[in-house]
């Protein structure tokens, strides 16, 4: 055997060393670049995940229940972190289901309609992406704030956006406008037409069509966009930091409590409500994850 | 239900599907839309089956203008060529959607289901999902769909194109015998000459977006009304501006002086029927159609040279309407 090639064997033979013993010759070095390659990818794309994600989230939890349960608890039961729990809920509550409307009839109106400049407006749905949310937030109190162009009349109405929940709701709503447009236009895109053309023969009509053929079609697309939205709303900081005004027991979301508690030297009430919000998105992904694999194990039986 | 087609034209943007079209199909008639690609015969069938709109002309559907009237409201079965199947239901729940949708009771709809998988032999199938099924199936599983409702006319746009041959041969000669049972009046697409001679009561040849010809397939073969209709239907040599069909070239034995001297190039067994390739005197090149018996009989070999005698050759004028 050329020492070369012993010479390079030497790295993912030593690491797989204890394992079951190997043929000698072809079988080795026939095996040997490919399963270097991806063993040394798989390093790599771990460590990227470990360091940047995985070790971050453990620390946070770590640190949160260090000295047990007891403070932990007491840090939950706050009547400032359960209001910003339940206004956290509240908001994705209502900015999530209006973006799904939303999200699923831009989709198939910029998958199925046919009009002048169509990629302006799905260039519009993907700003949101674009811009900083801390924009977003300054941007609707320039609109709907006391000087702004509707505060008058809002303010006659009694209305108050700013600085109260439906601000927050709609500063929401904006930075999680495209992620159910955007998982949705592909899935709706690879159905095709032809099987809501045969449920119109079939003596369907458009809204019959619509509930039984094309959102089941397009129900793994919308899920997953969904659990995004859903994901992006409950973290957002920045638009809703500004809108809200952070006050205290009224208009503090769970990450502005966070960021609060971070701020007022409580550690122990920052990293507990962390805990909480990553809680909260790892039910969401997990969620999904059960859908769609129960899914998938019903069509293919 | 009988369907005419009058003076329908379809653009899609610059490009002409359909020129000036005008079509009459008896009712329970079994009739091919044949031509090669792009030639409008699927814009044809979308147009009477109410899932495009004609840029002008009408479409009739027994005694009813039915041009503007959405598809949903035709009484139109459409087979689609990639059957279209509703993924996310089982087949019984396919065949049963049109009923569904009419709000039909469950035990009527389960006993029709039941029936028409039995017609289209896929009974022991209804509680599986499109994906678990084969082309044949899947095809067989969209015309019950189709005939569920009980449409007063059934369109099938490509329905064997994409089966492999044997299924397709299969289902070609299932479709005719189903037409007799039930004798619906029936459209189909095709590119392939053979499966409309096969399957059709008439034949509509189109070309760029009209129709060249229509008729019963042995007039359209026998007398083709132009240079395409005789090169579509049928296999054809091309001497010049004349055409030959290749079974009306006669081989003639090594003796007979009184033919055209030609040389073998090549020998096809085709089973039954044997090809052989020919060049005449003049260096032109034809091919003709013998049996298997007569390529025996002659000990057709490459290279040999014999003599053969050509008939009338059929020329078309040109002649533009």
């Amino acid at each position: 055997m050329p020492a070369s090639a012993q010479g390079a064997v030497g790295i993912p033979s030593s690491a797989a060393s204890g394992t079951t013993p190997r043929r000698p010759g072809g079988a080795k070095s026939g095996l040997r670049s490919p399963r270097a390659k991806k063993l040394a990818l798989r390093t790599v794309a771990l460590g990227y995940l470990g360091l940047l994600l995985l070790a971050p989230v453990l620390m946070i939890f770590y640190r949160t229940f260090e000295h047990g349960l007891a403070p932990v608890w007491e840090a939950i039961t706050a009547p400032h972190a359960m209001h910003a729990f339940w206004l956290s809920l509240e908001i994705v509550a209502i900015a999530v289901p209006l973006n799904t409307l939303f999200g699923v009839g831009m989709a198939l109106l910029l998958e199925r309609g046919s009009f002048p400049a169509k990629w302006i407006l799905g260039l519009l749905i993907d700003l949101p992406f674009a811009i900083s949310p801390v924009v977003v937030g300054l941007a609707l109190v320039l609109v709907y704030g006391k000087t702004g162009w509707f505060g008058d009349w809002l303010a006659e109405q009694g209305i108050q956006v700013i600085f109260s929940v439906p601000g927050m709701v709609i500063a929401t709503a904006i930075v999680s406008l495209p992620f159910v447009v955007r998982e949705t236009l592909p899935v709706l895109h690879e159905m095709g037409t032809d099987a809501e053309q045969a449920a119109e023969t079939l003596g369907a009509g458009p809204w019959q069509t619509f509930w039984r053929i094309t959102l089941p079609g397009i129900r793994w697309g919308v899920v997953y966009g969904v659990v995004l939205t859903t994901a992006r709303a409950l973290g957002e900081f920045g638009a809703v930091s500004i809108v809200s005004g952070r006050i205290e027991g009224q208009t503090q979301t769970l990450p502005l409590y966070v960021q609060d508690r971070f701020e007022n030297f409580d550690t122990t009430g920052a990293y507990t409500a962390a805990v909480v919000l990553a809680l909260l998105a790892l039910a969401t992904l997990v969620v999904m994850n059960l859908l769609t694999r129960r899914a998938h194990g019903r069509m293919a039986d | 239900m009988a369907i005419e087609v009058k003076h329908v034209s379809k653009n899609f943007g610059d490009f002409a599907a359909l020129e000036d079209v005008s079509l009459t199909v008896g009712d329970g008639a079994l009739t091919a839309l044949l031509g090669p690609s792009g030639s409008g015969k699927s814009t044809l069938l979308r147009i009477i089956a109410g899932l495009e709109t004609p840029d002008s002309g009408e479409v009739i559907i027994g005694e009813e203008d039915v041009t503007l009237a959405p598809a949903r409201t035709r009484g139109v079965g459409f087979v689609f060529q990639h059957y279209a199947p509703f993924k996310h239901m089982t087949v019984h729940d396919n065949v049963a959607f049109g009923l569904s949708v009419r709000k039909r009771p469950k035990e009527e709809i389960s006993a029709r289901v039941a029936e028409l998988l039995g017609l289209v032999r896929l009974d022991g199938l209804a509680g599986r999902y499109p994906s678990q099924l084969s082309g044949g199936q899947l095809q067989r599983m969209a015309l019950a769909r189709a005939l569920a409702v009980q449409p007063q006319v059934l369109l099938l746009d490509e329905p064997f194109g994409a089966l492999d041959a044997q299924v397709r041969a299969e289902l070609r000669e299932w479709l005719r015998r189903l037409h007799e049972e039930i004798h619906v009046t029936t459209i189909f697409v095709t590119h392939d000459q053979e499966e409309a001679m096969e399957v059709a009561e008439q034949i509509v040849v189109m070309n760029k977006g009209r129709i060249e010809q229509a008729g019963a397939p042995r007039d359209l073969y026998e007398t083709p009304a132009n240079e395409f209709v005789m090169s579509f239907v049928g296999p054809v040599n091309r001497i010049g501006d004349a055409f030959v069909r290749p079974h009306d070239i006669q081989i003639l034995p090594d003796a007979d002086a009184t033919g055209t001297e030609a040389l073998v190039e090549r020998v096809v067994h085709l089973g039954f029927e044997v090809r052989v390739e020919l060049k005449l005197e003049d260096g032109r090149e034809i091919w003709a159609q013998v049996t298997r018996e007569k390529a025996h009989e002659l000990e057709l070999h490459d290279g040999q040279i014999l003599s053969v005698r050509l008939p009338e050759p059929r020329v078309f004028t040109e002649q533009s309407s």
